[in-house]
């Protein structure tokens, strides 16, 4: 079986690279049984750029990150019509090796979700799904990755500890270092921030402005404010559209949409 | 207002007083059944009790033989149904969420939970006994693993349903395979809870009498041959109890308190695991 089905193709200059689509939806439709969830979706998520997706309660963004690296197909009743692109492939095609792509495409959910095992088990497991490493190369990745999610200074003295035992804030950022530890392509953080207090938050935006020169990131956030400070991109979604996609600069400063602008003013409903 | 208030506390301290009077009914006979149990067999409890086999009437003896065959018994019938029951339990919390299998087999394990258990004996002398020809210890195990299936089953079920599903979206996101996941994350993070079900399920299975009196009979002597009829405690019990030598029911008596401390500790273990893990 080809492995890389998934990887990266060269490209020549480095700005092609920065302006590279990294995954796109065409026409994509999503259904909850009958509810219609997500209507027509086209929207294009740049390679190492991050693309922010805000809108009330309900509108689908959360769905539509969970349609990327096709979580929604553990739930039956669930599914998506259309296309989404990702490295020159439609990922919704019954072929595609779920588990690949899930390695290649990272998540990071709202909640902290430690695994019940220590520290370094919790980096190390997904690590070792995919790769074989020495026991010095593992130590090494595990530091890597938890100096990447700015956790090694607080974690390094206690790795063999459980990862149930950090605070809520060192857990999600635990939960980030895993997910970045298997070295994905993309990272989609579904309101990675919205259990945490303003300290811990600082610090996951900015680690994202940090992650983002290696990595394509979408993040979905309740919080107009974060969209505004981290993204180069941002989504407005409105009961399953897209209403408005442009740079996040453009769509804060003069949007083109009049429900655009009543959202993100706060003269919403 | 003054008169609906002192009715609500009359009629509050009523109600906390009968549920205090039920509870207090309850415990009574738990107590005495214990103190009984106790008064009677303690003073059974010798030395003699862990090295001597049990005696023809009217001679000294202890109840190795009948202890050693029972944790024999309940050994290999947990070690049989453990992980039958594991295997099912993960089967319906996991992949039974589509289909009729799942479902339909949830029913069953429920009827199987509340069978009575001498229809378990009657069944497993029907299918092994009878066509063998003797009773024997495997016989015994076969019919303790049948009751310790369905008890395993659903606390395992039910453990693997309080695992939230973001834990497995979680291990899933990172491109687990399914089977990892369940192993090394969704079971690994009930496994207190599942082994407390384990232990309440060795609990039931060590005072159980009709399984066995079908199947592994008894024997005066010690046995470890697994194919001939073996010993052990409730079945010594309910022949010595019902006997008239009065040597024969001591030991009754103090098999009875051993079986009965062996089940207290067993809960007590299943207890402090399982709030082990509700605290962390």
């Amino acid at each position: 079986m080809n492995l890389d089905i998934f990887a990266i193709r060269p490209e020549a200059t480095p700005e092609a690279v920065a302006r590279r689509t990294k995954i796109a939806t065409r026409h994509l439709d999503f259904y909850y049984g009958r509810f219609h969830a997500l209507k027509d979706i086209n929207l294009e998520i740049a390679e190492r750029r991050v693309t922010a997706f805000i809108g009330p309660s309900g509108c689908g963004k959360s769905t539509l990150l969970r349609t990327l690296n096709r979580m929604y197909s553990l739930y039956p009743g669930q599914r998506a019509v259309g296309e989404i692109v990702f490295n020159g492939r439609n990922i919704l095609e019954a072929a595609v090796d779920l588990n690949m792509l899930r390695a290649k495409i990272g998540m990071v959910f709202q909640k902290p979700t430690p695994f019940p095992m220590s520290i370094y088990d919790n980096i190390a497991f997904g690590v070792r799904l995919y790769e074989s490493l020495s026991p010095r190369e593992m130590d090494e990745r595990v530091e890597w990755a938890l100096t990447k999610a700015a956790m090694w200074d607080e974690a390094k003295n206690k790795l063999k500890q459980s990862g149930m035992a950090l605070s809520g804030g060192q857990q999600q950022r635990l939960c980030i270092a895993r997910a970045v530890a298997v070295k994905p392509e993309v990272l989609l953080l579904d309101e990675p921030t919205s259990a945490l207090d303003p300290i811990s938050t600082a610090k996951i935006e900015e680690l994202i402005s940090e992650l983002k020169s290696e990595y394509t990131i979408a993040i979905v956030t309740h919080n107009m404010q974060q969209a505004a400070r981290v993204s180069d991109y941002t989504a407005y979604m409105y009961l399953g559209e897209l209403i408005e996609f442009g740079a996040t600069d453009e769509l804060f400063l003069k949007p083109r949409r009049r429900e655009t602008e009543d959202y993100i003013t706060g003269r919403f409903g | 207002m003054r008169s609906h208030y002192s009715r609500r506390l009359f009629v509050n301290r009523f109600n906390l007083f009968m549920s205090l009077v039920t509870m207090a009914f309850g415990l009574a006979f738990l107590f005495w059944i214990l103190f009984t149990l106790v008064a009677a067999g303690f003073h059974a409890f010798s030395g003699d009790l862990f090295t001597q086999m049990t005696p023809p009437p009217g001679s000294k003896g202890g109840l190795l033989n009948a202890i050693v065959g029972s944790l024999l018994m309940a050994a290999m019938g947990t070690a049989i149904g453990t992980p039958i029951g594991i295997l099912a339990g993960i089967y319906l919390a996991e992949f039974g969420s589509r289909g009729w299998l799942a479902p339909c087999t949830r029913f069953i394990n429920d009827i199987l939970l509340s069978a009575p258990s001498i229809v378990i004996g009657l069944f497993i002398y029907e299918i092994y006994v009878f066509r063998v020809g003797h009773f024997s210890a495997w016989a015994g195990a076969l019919a303790l693993a049948l009751i310790v299936i369905p008890v395993v089953i659903r606390t395992t079920e039910n453990m693997l349903r309080l695992v939230p599903d973001s834990l497995r979206e979680a291990a899933v996101a990172l491109g687990t395979p399914q089977w990892k996941v369940i192993v090394m994350v969704t079971l690994r993070s009930v496994r207190a809870g599942v082994i407390t079900g384990v232990l309440l399920a060795v609990a039931r299975i060590s005072g159980e009498t009709a399984p066995l009196l079908f199947t592994s009979l008894n024997n005066q002597f010690w046995t470890t041959d697994l194919n001939a009829p073996m010993a052990n405690l409730p079945v010594v019990i309910f022949q010595f109890a019902m006997s008239p030598y009065k040597d024969w029911q001591e030991l009754a008596w103090a098999g009875a308190l051993l079986i009965t401390l062996a089940v207290l500790v067993l809960n007590i273990m299943a207890r402090v695991l399982f709030r082990q893990t509700a605290l962390k």
